[in-house]
């Protein structure tokens, strides 16, 4: 199966075209956010009505990445675990993020969150973060600083490998693996 | 004695090698070469599953072999650039084992937090660590405190082991304490479990550390000293080397696979340490170690391996 081509900002039309399973290669615009960065998401949400810093619309990607190495704007970037984030996704996810990016399973919450806004979840492999890192082509600091690794930085990236992990329709390619099996 | 904390390297031979500076210069090597390298005997391994999954045509072989095929290509490009092979750089835990010949000081750990500090800021790796689990969640910004214990053995001389150990899979490990009449049967149990529950957390395809017995706070450690062993390595006792077989046969049967994406092998091995307990206990540790193993063991004192 080949992989499918997708460009970031998208709308959530395109993405309802993805299925659990497909290899997918992410060009364009991502937003690294992980645990503090979530929280204070929530906080903003919940203060203003709305996502701070022109989320809306945009893909979350669960990452801290290490600084800047090899002549590249992140020396290794990869997914952490997504399950931290199910406490907060539903609510982004409404809000208007339209994807994330993370590794593992994701709460009955999250998945249905996924159908019923039509947003999706992508896998992405752990441990090939100097792999990853080659597809960013750049990082700017957008906010919380003080958060270090934890900080939002909006990312550039060409060609990022990803599975779809939860698709629009709800369908859940880790739960089927599991299934699938004894 | 106490080094100034930012002398570089001494190349004096004849400094103690158990010193604060001698301990805390291995400890600063191995960082910066374990950020960087996939564990040599891990990626053997690796690449021999990958080998296989290519030549199956099992459910999800292919995408698990591509996968794979993408650890090895990491690994490469980790040592070729010089980046860490993984963004969680980990934190820093260090075993100094010692023999009966070999007199530790009390100070042997004195200058470590300072190595680890050095050599994040100079490999350009993550900061990882927080002042206090609960009270103060802000980032110590120099990846110290490394977490450190000294253990005796009966072999005589001293090494260092440096494991640098990624928050995700060590998230996805556990201890049960068993009742001691749920046996075998129960401590497969309880590795099947935490695999299946937890696998998809810990980046396989995984080195499963499995400890049974001791008490409550040592059995994690006999989990971890597993992670160790060479991959794939028996276990020198002849009925654990068997149990680590059916052991990594029961996981592999989950059929998670490499990124819990399908296929196989969920784990690469599977090592297990057992050692007395009191007669109410059993003890089960689970460490999970991920496909960006990170550790060396540095000869301090004497040859013994």
């Amino acid at each position: 199966m080949s992989a499918v081509e997708l460009a970031f900002p998208c709308p959530r039309e395109e993405l309802a075209r993805l299925a659990a399973g497909d290899e997918v290669l992410l060009s364009g615009t991502l937003y690294t956010m992980r645990d503090a960065g979530h929280q204070r998401a929530l906080e903003c949400l919940e203060r203003d009505g709305r996502l701070p810093f022109g989320l809306d619309g945009q893909v979350l990607f669960y990452a801290g990445p290490t600084p800047a190495a090899a002549g590249r704007p992140l020396g290794s970037v990869g997914p952490t675990t997504a399950s931290r984030m199910d406490f907060a996704a539903p609510a982004l996810f409404e809000a208007g993020v339209t994807a994330c990016i993370g590794k593992g399973k994701r709460s009955p919450a999250v998945v249905e969150a996924c159908r019923a806004t039509g947003s999706v979840y992508f896998a992405a492999v752990g441990g090939i973060a100097a792999l990853l890192a080659r597809h960013v082509t750049a990082s700017d600091l957008v906010a919380w600083d003080d958060l270090g690794t934890e900080a939002l930085r909006r990312l550039t990236v060409d060609k990022l490998p990803v599975y779809v992990a939860v698709d629009a329709a709800g369908r859940d390619l880790y739960r089927e693996i599991e299934q699938q099996a004894s | 004695m106490h080094e100034p904390a930012h002398e570089p390297p001494s190349a004096a031979s004849d400094d103690d090698p158990l010193s604060p500076h001698s301990i805390s210069e291995a400890v600063y090597r191995a960082i910066r070469r374990c950020a960087i390298e996939l564990r040599p005997d891990y990626l053997r391994a690796l690449e021999e599953a990958c080998v296989a999954a290519e030549a199956s045509d099992g459910p999800h072989a292919q995408r698990a072999a591509r996968i794979m095929g993408s650890i090895a290509e990491n690994a490469r490009i980790g040592l070729a650039d010089g980046v860490p092979i993984c963004q969680d750089t980990g934190t820093v835990w260090v075993c100094l084992e010692a023999g009966p010949d070999v007199a530790v000081p009390g100070n042997a750990f004195a200058a470590v937090d300072d190595a680890v500090a050095r050599a994040y800021r100079d490999g350009k790796l993550r900061m990882s660590v927080v002042r206090d689990a609960l009270f103060d969640r802000s980032n110590t910004g120099t990846n110290a405190p490394a977490f450190c214990e000294v253990r005796l053995v009966p072999e005589p001389g001293a090494r260092l082991h440096v494991l640098l150990k990624g928050g995700g899979s060590d998230n996805a490990s556990r201890v049960v304490m068993l009742p001691p009449g749920a046996g075998t049967a129960g401590v497969i149990d309880a590795v099947v479990d935490c695999v299946r529950e937890k696998a998809a957390n810990a980046c396989p395809p995984l080195v499963v550390g499995v400890g049974v017995g001791g008490t409550f706070d040592k059995v994690a450690g006999l989990a971890k000293h597993a992670l160790l062993r060479e991959v794939g390595s028996p276990a020198r006792n002849a009925r654990a080397a068997y149990f680590e077989d059916e052991l990594t046969e029961r996981v592999n049967a989950l059929g998670l696979g490499p990124g819990a994406l399908g296929g196989a092998p969920t784990a690469l091995a599977v090592h297990v340490e057992t050692a007395p307990c009191h007669i109410a206990a059993l003890p089960v540790a689970v460490n999970m170690g991920c496909c960006a193993m990170r550790s060396a063991t540095i000869e301090l004192v004497g040859g013994t391996r």
